[in-house]
């Protein structure tokens, strides 16, 4: 395939995808769900690759997602929240007195959020770095734990007010003039790129020399701790700009609104879409949101045929089915969507023309599965 | 702090220490051999409190102690052989998210089956008499549960020592591959891994359940992830480490509380794990990783 | 450098942001039109944890209203009998689920939403309904923030400042004057009716000796207990989930402590009974066995039967036939949607659309088995009464719960 073909085709599918993202605001009524689905799946996709960031591209085994995104949300959430509804937000502690005027511009906030987000993840990193693997995982499980434990705790009842957590959240503001409804996508589409960006860079490819060998790669003069860093840095700037969006596609929080099952979820859809591929992530958010929320909900509704009872469907039931089907995905498609692979034109050409059949052998999951998608 | 209080405070510390250590060896010994952080661990723990409100509606409790260790343990292999023996050569974080979907699996088959509202574990005779010494009155249970976690312990270090088997199970750890290239037949290992690994969640259940007398669905989620701190702060793959990580575990976060500070008993329990990292990074009893260039 | 220059090109695209649409921070302001009924169905969604933490009560719940729509499953407005659907949707216990899970039900059309037990996810889910202009009509959540700020959140049930004050007139009427707390540390039900429990039970004189803590899913309370004991407390407050009890109970009968033990609605269920829980009292919403009302008497009669027509049932409410305060509460709702809906017959209104039926739900008035109904200006359902319960001997062969007395607001 020429480049020039590659273009034209990349330019389709940016038009398709876009087209496809206003239609389901232009052609759909306020309550449809395909808007909340897309919505939380762009949300969910930011979430999914900045984990990549570090567990797929970089190799640092990371389980403090959760903890990053609370972070960014609870920074969003108590700057935003408009100055004439504190009081009634903070009715049992009241409000911290410097905290009492103050109302960031979402945007700001966001950035904020990030940042905050981004320094924890500097002060942590420095001890936390060292550790090796799973030592690395639990102690980033351990810090997404104290952050929810310490939003909750009495200490902090004038900011993050305490266990009752905050609402009046602002809901997504306008850009460019466009609906508020396309603010999340803009603003995911922005930091994805931002991502890809750094991933197809010098950085980048250090990352991915890490993973590969950490040894190999500090032979090659790769700064390991800096490297490392750099990853655990961005990758949690971008945990909490997507904690700020969910915060906000929320309108509400509490602690309790980011366990460590958060940090699962969104490792499953990381693993589902291919550990190290941004598309695949981005891919499985949807997917998985889609079918969680949205195409598995009749299960858990008991049904009749005529006269007839089909029988398991009943509540809960929704929930095993997801389980099974995810543990069938992760034994019969154990590479995910993209494998370790980024959508490409030829991946997609070579499929359907049959050429580079060795090469095609050697890949054949991750190019399959750019098939399907 | 009185003397009474004191001795209650260490009591109970001890008692949830010695139930964390139990678990975590389960834990370690997965890790040990698998490289595998078992998510699902906790929830196989809940499942066996379950199996044993069922064992006992029908039979009596020293039955049903025979069937629920069965039955647990044929669940554990199950999930071995159905979860994570296809991905065995799969990349590492394959099999780690299998561990998670089967705790997923687990926890929302036994809210559909049970319901989420919480149900009355049995009260077996025996464990729950109450014995008071002075002001300080506690069930059997309390000190059944640290001396029957030692006697285990030492059978398995026992087993792993002196024995054909356990000398399999240490030179799979060692190396999955060289292992298999001696003749060791890895899968059964690793089932025997299972089978010990869910003995002990077994037993632990029992003895936690006893004094705890509740079980619902999310049950295991909190003790699974404690004890996976312990194995960790002792060293993942070694099992004194695990008891040692145990009984400190519950140990500090008992003492915290009782300083006061209950709000953030798990705050410093990951703070303390943090430090221990810092100065022994493969935990207390943890081997050192060699680097393979 | 290069380091520093991608972090700062990265800042410089978030602040043109921030320059541009920072300032145009409006919302899209268009009118709430409602949902409209389609057809001769009337979708009423139920919006209930059936599974996660709070998975048991919310079940009880849906019980109740499942009941409520067995009995009433038409209504004639206008001239048009309508059938009333119910749209049944899992908000997990989770505040994330929770806004798709009301998210769904709205796509689904529904015009009135009940639900849900946990307060929690009611304020989640609240500006979703508010947004889509249906009316929610909450049964168990009884944290103010539910209807506050919101003019299409309704509540059946007391609040928790209500409640707070009452357990703490009880504690200090009855003569103790030191008390313990221990709250869900990151659970907004369990905290906020904790604080507004210590507020006035000092203001009444009392001191609170220990405060303290535990962790969502925690099922070893002996330390905090052993403090507990230590401080001397008479009375010990608990506001919990229905699994924190049955765990909580046995370990301060194990511990030896026999302070009054003290909780509130969530211990209503018949999986709490024990003997450990012999003589802890809590407060509710209503008293199966009140004679004098009729409605109420009615109701439990039918109810039971209704919950052994089915092995289900019976599981999904702890193996008994006893009725849970929550089911009640969801008849109720059930009851305060059918009778907005009914108010609707004889206006001048072509189709059925929620905004509507929101504006009859402020003016409904009946006598439900909670209690008289009507709500007031934040929608809260106008109770001045709770119920005191306990447990005793009785009540662990017949698993019901035994009445203690009524406490009004008028008595404080």
């Amino acid at each position: 395939m020429s480049n020039k073909t590659k273009n034209l085709c990349s330019l389709a599918l940016a038009l398709v995808i876009v087209g496809f993202i206003a239609c389901s605001y232009y052609m759909t009524d306020k309550t449809s769900m395909i808007r909340t689905v897309l919505q939380l799946g762009a949300i969910y996709a930011l979430a999914a690759c900045s984990m990549n960031l570090l567990n797929g591209v970089t190799g640092l085994f990371s389980l403090g997602q959760a903890g990053f995104m609370a972070v960014g949300a609870y920074v969003f959430a108590v700057f935003t929240i408009p100055v004439s509804k504190k009081a009634g937000v903070y009715y049992l502690y009241g409000v911290a007195d410097w905290l009492k005027n103050i109302e960031l511009s979402p945007f700001i906030a966001m950035i904020l959020g990030g940042l905050v987000a981004a320094f924890l993840a500097y002060l942590i990193g420095i001890p936390v770095l060292r550790l090796k693997s799973d030592y690395f995982a639990i102690a980033t499980l351990g810090f997404a734990e104290i952050v929810r434990i310490l939003v909750a705790s009495s200490l902090f009842n004038k900011i993050t007010n305490g266990s009752l957590g905050l609402n009046s959240i602002p809901k997504f503001t306008k850009v460019f003039g466009l609906p508020s409804y396309f603010t999340p996508f803009i603003v995911v589409a922005i930091c994805i790129t931002i991502i890809m960006l750094v991933v197809r860079s010098t950085y980048g490819r250090a990352f991915k020399a890490i993973r590969e060998d950490e040894i190999a790669a500090e032979a090659m003069g790769i700064n390991l701790a800096k490297h490392k860093r750099m990853s655990f840095i961005i990758s949690s700037f971008f945990a909490g700009v997507s904690g700020a969006l969910l915060v906000q596609y929320l309108g509400a929080t509490t602690p309790t609104t980011f366990p460590i099952a958060m940090t699962y979820n969104i490792l499953l859809i990381v693993v589902i879409g291919g550990m190290g591929s941004m598309t695949g992530s981005i891919i499985s958010a949807f997917l998985v949101t889609a079918a969680k929320e949205w195409w598995l909900r009749f299960l858990d509704v008991e049904h009749y045929i005529g006269g007839f009872h089909i029988p398991l469907m009943r509540t809960g039931f929704r929930m095993v089915v997801f389980s099974v089907i995810l543990m069938i995905v992760v034994l019969f498609w154990r590479r995910g969507i993209m494998g370790n692979k980024e959508f490409s034109w030829d991946g997609i050409y070579n499929f359907f023309t049959g050429k580079n059949k060795k090469k095609k052998a050697k890949a054949e999951a991750a190019e399959g599965g750019a098939l399907n998608e | 702090m009185d003397f009474t209080s004191f001795l209650s405070y260490c009591l109970a510390g001890i008692s949830v220490g010695s139930i964390y250590a139990l678990i975590a060896i389960g834990y370690t010994m997965v890790y040990g051999i698998l490289r595998l952080i078992n998510f699902a661990h906790g929830d196989v723990f809940m499942m066996s409190a379950y199996f044993m409100i069922f064992a006992m509606g029908v039979m009596p409790w020293y039955l049903s102690m025979i069937v629920v260790i069965i039955a647990t343990i044929v669940l554990g292999v199950l999930i071995e052989k159905a979860a994570y023996k296809p991905l065995r050569t799969a990349p590492r974080m394959s099999i780690m998210i299998s561990a998670i979907g089967v705790s997923y699996f687990l926890q929302n088959f036994a809210t559909y089956l049970f319901s989420a509202l919480p149900k009355a574990y049995p009260s077996i005779p025996v464990l729950n008499k109450t014995i008071k010494f002075g002001e300080v009155s506690t069930s059997l249970v309390t000190f059944i549960t640290p001396i029957l976690t030692i006697i285990a312990v030492f059978i398995l270090m026992f087993i792993i020592k002196k024995t054909k088997v356990g000398m399999a199970m240490r030179a799979v750890s060692k190396d999955f591959e060289t292992a298999q290239l001696m003749g060791i037949k890895i899968n059964d290992v690793i089932s025997i891994t299972f089978v010990i690994g869910c003995f002990l969640a077994a037993l632990g259940s029992i003895l936690y359940f006893t004094p705890r007398p509740s079980v619902y669905p999310l049950v295991g989620s909190l003790p699974g992830l404690k004890c996976f701190i312990a194995a960790v702060f002792g060293g993942i793959g070694s099992i004194p480490g695990a008891v040692v990580g145990g009984f400190l575990i519950g140990l500090s976060e008992t003492f915290i509380k009782a300083a006061g500070y209950s709000e953030f008993s798990d705050v410093f329990t990951f703070i303390i794990l943090v430090i221990v990292l810092m100065f022994r990074p493969t935990g207390l009893f943890g081997e050192k990783m060699s680097e393979k260039v | 450098m290069k380091k520093i220059s991608i972090l700062l090109v990265l800042v410089m695209v978030f602040s043109i942001f921030a320059v541009g649409c920072g300032g145009g921070g409006g919302e899209d302001t268009d009118v709430v039109a409602g949902i409209d009924v389609e057809g001769t169905t009337i979708k009423i969604g139920v919006f209930e944890p059936t599974t996660g933490e709070n998975g048991g009560g919310g079940i009880q719940e849906v019980l109740g209203i499942r009941y409520a729509n067995s009995l009433y499953p038409t209504v004639d407005i206008n001239g048009t009998t309508y059938d009333i659907q119910l749209v049944e949707v899992d908000n997990q216990s989770d505040k994330t689920a929770a806004v798709t899970a009301a998210q769904s039900l709205v796509s689904q059309g529904v015009v009135t939403v009940l639900g849900s037990y946990g307060s929690g996810v009611s304020i989640a889910a609240g500006p979703t309904f508010a947004e889509a202009g249906v009316p929610a009509i909450g049964c168990s959540c009884t944290n103010p923030q539910v209807t506050l700020g919101n003019d299409f959140y309704f509540r059946a049930c007391f609040l928790d400042p209500f409640q707070g004050t009452v357990m703490a007139n009880y504690a200090i009427d009855a003569g103790y004057t030191k008390a313990a707390v221990i709250s869900q540390n990151g659970d907004d039900y369990s905290t906020g009716l904790a604080g507004f429990f210590k507020q006035a039970y000092t203001d009444l004189g009392g001191e609170i000796v220990a405060d303290e803590t535990y962790q969502t899913n925690e099922s070893d309370f002996n330390a905090i207990l052993t403090t507990v004991k230590a401080s001397g407390a008479e009375v010990i407050f608990v506001p919990s989930s229905i699994a924190t009890a049955t765990l909580i109970l046995p370990q301060i009968t194990a511990n030896g402590i026999d302070a009054q033990v003290l909780a509130s609605d969530t211990w209503e269920n018949a999986a709490i009974i024990s003997e450990d829980a012999v003589g802890a009292v809590f407060s509710t919403f209503f008293d199966e066995k009140d004679e004098s009302n009729a409605i109420a008497k009615e109701f439990v009669d039918g109810f039971k039967v209704f919950l052994n027509s089915d092995a289900q049932y019976l599981t999904w409410n702890a193996g008994t036939d006893t009725v849970a305060a929550v089911s009640a509460l969801g008849y109720d709702t059930y009851m305060a949607a059918y009778h907005a809906l009914e108010a609707l017959d004889g206006t001048d209104i072509e189709v059925v659309n929620s905004v509507a039926i929101r504006d009859a739900l402020v003016n409904v008035q009946f006598d439900g088995v909670t209690g008289a109904i009507a709500f007031d200006e934040n929608g809260d359902a106008i109770k001045d009464t709770a119920y005191l319960k306990t447990v005793t001997e009785d009540s662990v062969a017949t698993k019901e719960f035994s009445f203690v007395k009524t406490q009004s607001v008028a008595e404080l």
